[in-house]
């Protein structure tokens, strides 16, 4: 499609790559996107989970009982990798408990509950606009930071960690959405074109990138109008819509820059290796309402679809909404309602319940009636035949069935040589496995287990380490304190020594000394004669005479 | 409301194993009725004791080990390795001989292994070439095809050479028997005539038909349709058949080109003996074969390679089952080896 004034703005498939494997899928997408997104009543209750975000938890601001206006920060990022989670109404802080809240791990994580008191007060708001184009990379960075904003394709990593601005050429705006049944990103490419080619903008200004590549399937020629409408009209000269084949998981970063560049992110390495950075649409869209109208991340667009729903649709909802209350917005459940899937038919979360807060990845609720998702049954599988079909789908390019084999039989030194880290979890292997084998729940458990060995490990290191240490100090000590013994013995040993020949010469003088005290008693010692045998009355007298002598001494003191 | 909860993804493919093991038969059923109607009521005999044998033993087996018998008999694992065990065996073999190459190859080669998916041999060759080992005779009985022949033994005949017993001793068996084209050449031109003149031969030459031999022929043709069915369904990795047949093409050429007149045409050999049975249903057997891209390609690549060679140097009439067996030994290096580049990893092994 050429311009009106030449330049060649929307690019056909022919200018794409392939990426290993891949497999077709039916789309089931029309269903949601018949009705325009509609924006959900005011709830009564949000529930903000803290862990939303790849990295830490933010660090609660906010207290009990005190009164947030919307917009309000509730807690800031904590660390580099973190996110911050602001206040999605006005009203007041009631509860910081642990609730469960849509999580793989299904545990239950801090959440701060407000009750809504229906003013909608804002936090007082000065928006950048504009200005952002004088503005400095780091004091966007910042902005985007404090909005909250985190990759909402589904992974959810802090947007301003990947805004570095290190050497990356080109933009990738991912608008592909390759999962079934999902649409919020091809409605909001429809509705808010020119927000999120402003948000595109503002990102190739934070990053200083060249040029920019809008990627939509070509399921979706909307949105690829409506898009390729908004670049026309931004009059941006470096911003192309690149029309890419609807095969699934096309969507995935890595698979997109292949598709897109035809460089494959290194293993282990990150997109900006190969100067690229991937931005989903809807990202883009949190960024130009935080540069534009000073609005944190407070809400998204939400698909509410399958065949257990009565209106599927799209809604714009507020983040810690519960999910029931979107599901009777849109109808209520279906008799036939079997299931319920926060994200797609391929990679989404079963939940058990509906009483759960939507938060910042929730892309998508797919209700199942058990028809056209079947929940695979974990009894019994076939064993694997090695059939390869798996190999031939496989976008890591991987052996599936040799990491199956590895996972299923514990050799996990083996899988972690056959690369299972790089498995992206798309589950294109289950999907065609004709064994039925769940695959990406063997991988799973593997890589799970394997970290768990990898942490007990370094807690073991660690212990080891420390017990070494003490090993070691211990010793240290014995032979110091052995050491400052042998000291003192020999001290002691040299003080006995010298102290012996002291006393030797002491002992020598008392010696000589009694020895002559001895000789003066002998020579002048006046005995009194005639007292043995002597007669009673002799002795009675003496007695007295001793008596009355005592006497005398006694009256004289 | 509550829900159950299960792990992504959420939907899978209709194909199961049962249905790929179906279609595998589906596509046997042109080449076998070429079969039945060149060499009559054995090929239909044969099919009948291997499939019964091959289903009882699998029961028994998964009743031992104690497995679920139902979804693994219902699998059609089975079935496949008793119908190519018996469109493998010639015609008029004894029951005995049908029997004991199931049993081996059902209690021996897919069992005492561990059952489907932990094979390393393909259980329908191990069958054959048990058999082919213990009894060279009795694998010589192939009827002569229709055409050849004015009529195929009736079926009370058949009857009584397959269950007689004493089937190798009939004065019958040598009058209706005879070694298959591709066993006949070889074992002429290494009486140092050369093919032209077998194929001219009065006794012989009847047997040759316009390519590779009378019925052969047909049956190859019909295999090699239903092949390419069963590549367009999907249920088999074409990288095997092509490689294997155009390895064999690469080879027979280039030993026919050099001395025409000892060595057989790339034709013939496409065409004649189990080749088609080979390339598109047995090398094709994911369980035993490579596993990865190229390991596949290097495995059918061998399997033409040895395979030529047998047929062509070697003591037996066809390669195919020692070759098939060979590389099974060398798959686990295959897959060692040739594993393929991960995503941005700069080279395979990394």
């Amino acid at each position: 499609m050429k311009t009106p004034n030449g330049s060649n703005i929307l690019k056909s498939e022919d200018d794409v790559w392939r990426f290993h494997g891949g497999i077709k899928l039916p789309g089931h997408k029309a269903m949601s996107t018949q009705r325009p997104i509609s924006r959900m009543q005011p709830s009564q209750r949000y529930s903000i989970p803290l862990n939303q975000h790849k990295g830490a938890e933010g660090e609660i601001i906010v207290c009990v009982g005190e009164r947030v206006r919307k917009g309000q920060m509730l807690a800031k990022p904590h660390g580099l990798i973190s996110a911050a989670i602001h206040a999605p109404v006005s009203g007041q802080v009631v509860e910081i408990a642990a609730h469960r809240f849509p999580h793989p791990s299904a545990l239950p994580g801090t959440c701060i509950v407000i009750e809504n008191d229906f003013q909608n007060e804002w936090i007082k708001r000065a928006a950048v606009a504009d200005d952002y184009i004088n503005m400095s990379s780091h004091d966007l960075r910042a902005v985007v930071r404090d909005a909250g904003i985190v990759g909402l394709g589904g992974a959810s990593f802090p947007t301003a960690v990947k805004q570095t601005e290190v050497g990356v050429n080109t933009l990738i705006l991912n608008g592909v959405e390759c999962e079934p049944y999902i649409s919020c990103d091809d409605m909001l490419m429809r509705e808010h074109a020119d927000e999120i080619i402003k948000g595109a903008q503002i990102t190739a200004h934070i990053i200083k990138a060249k040029h920019c590549i809008v990627a939509i399937e070509d399921n979706k020629p909307e949105a690829i109008a409506a898009v390729t409408r908004a670049v026309q009209q931004s009059g941006s000269d470096n911003i192309v819509v690149q029309t890419v084949p609807t095969i699934y998981p096309s969507g995935g970063e890595r698979q997109l820059i292949k598709i897109i560049t035809g460089k494959e992110v290194p293993v282990n390495g990150l997109p900006s290796d190969i100067d690229v950075l991937c931005h989903n649409v809807a990202t883009c869209y949190a960024i130009y309402k935080a540069v534009y109208e000073a609005e944190p991340l407070i809400s998204r667009i939400v698909t509410v679809t399958g065949r257990g729903v009565n209106a599927p649709q799209n809604l714009e909802v507020s983040i810690g909404t519960p999910i029931n209350e979107c599901i009777e917005h849109c109808g209520g459940y279906k008799k036939e309602a079997k299931a319920l899937i926060m994200g797609g038919p391929m990679m989404g979360l079963t939940l058990d319940t509906d009483q759960l807060p939507i938060i910042k990845s929730s892309n998508c609720l797919l209700i199942s009636a058990g028809v056209d998702i079947t929940l695979p049954s974990s009894e019994y599988h076939m064993p694997c035949i090695r059939c390869g079909n798996c190999v031939d789908v496989c976008p890591a390019n991987l052996l599936p069935q040799q990491l199956y084999w590895f996972a299923a039989s514990n050799q996990y030194d083996r899988a972690v040589e056959y690369n299972l880290f790089d498995c992206i979890e798309c589950g294109c292997c289950a999907y065609v496995c004709p064994s039925k084998i769940p695959l990406v729940q063997y991988y799973r458990h593997a890589k799970s287990d394997i970290w768990e060995q990898e942490r007990e490990r370094k807690k073991a290191d660690i212990a080891r380490e420390r017990h070494e240490r003490r090993l070691e100090r211990l010793e240290k000590q014995k032979q110091e304190r052995d050491a400052r013994l042998k000291k003192k013995r020999e001290a002691l040993a040299k003080n006995r020594v010298q102290r012996d020949t002291e006393m030797d010469k002491k002992k020598a003088l008392i010696a000589e000394a009694l020895a002559r005290v001895n000789e003066k008693k002998s020579k002048h010692s006046i005995k009194a004669r005639n007292t043995e045998n002597l007669t009673p009355e002799q002795q009675r007298k003496i007695k007295e005479a001793d008596a009355r002598r005592e006497q005398m001494k006694q009256q004289g003191k | 409301m509550l829900f159950s909860k299960a792990d992504a993804p959420h939907f899978v493919t209709s194909t199961s194993i049962q249905s790929l093991m179906l279609k595998v038969v589906y596509a046997l059923i042109p080449g076998s009725i070429a079969m039945f109607w060149f060499f009559g009521w054995g090929v239909l005999f044969n099919l009948v004791i291997a499939i019964s044998v091959s289903l009882l033993s699998e029961a028994a087996m998964l009743r031992l080990r104690r497995r679920p018998i139902a979804p693994a008999l219902s699998d059609g694992s089975a079935l496949v390795t008793a119908c190519l065990l018996a469109l493998a065996l010639p015609p008029l073999a004894p029951w005995w001989l049908t029997t004991t190459a199931s049993l081996f190859a059902i209690v021996v080669a897919k069992h005492l292994y561990g059952g489907l998916g932990f094979n390393p041999f393909n259980p329908a060759m191990v069958g054959y070439v048990v058999v082919m080992i213990s009894f060279p005779r009795e694998m010589t009985f192939w009827t002569l095809p229709m055409g050849v022949a004015e009529g195929w033994p009736g079926f009370m005949d058949t009857v009584s050479l397959v269950f007689g017993g004493g089937a190798a001793n009939a004065p019958t068996i040598d009058a209706v028997t005879m070694a298959t084209p591709i066993d006949t050449l070889k074992t002429q031109v290494n009486l140092e005539f050369d093919t032209a003149y077998v194929r001219a031969h009065t006794v012989y030459g009847e047997l040759f038909g316009t390519v590779s031999g009378v019925g052969w022929e047909w049956i190859n043709g019909l295999y090699l349709l239903g092949g390419i069915w069963l590549i367009r369904q999907r249920v088999i990795d074409m990288r095997l058949p092509l490689t294997f047949l155009i390895s064999l093409v690469l080879i027979s050429n280039f030993f026919a080109v050099l001395d025409y007149s000892s060595y057989s045409s790339a034709l013939f050999h496409s065409f004649s003996g189990g080749t088609m049975l080979a390339a598109f249903f047995i090398i094709t057997d994911p369980v035993s074969a490579s596993t990865t891209p190229k390991g596949r390609i290097i495995y059918a690549a061998g399997i033409a390679l040895i395979t030529y060679i047998i047929r062509t140097w070697g003591g037996y009439p066809d390669g195919i089952a020692f070759a098939v067996l060979l590389m099974n030994m060398t798959v686990p290096l295959l897959d060692h080896y040739t594993r393929p580049r991960t995503y941005g990893a700069t080279d395979a092994r990394e």
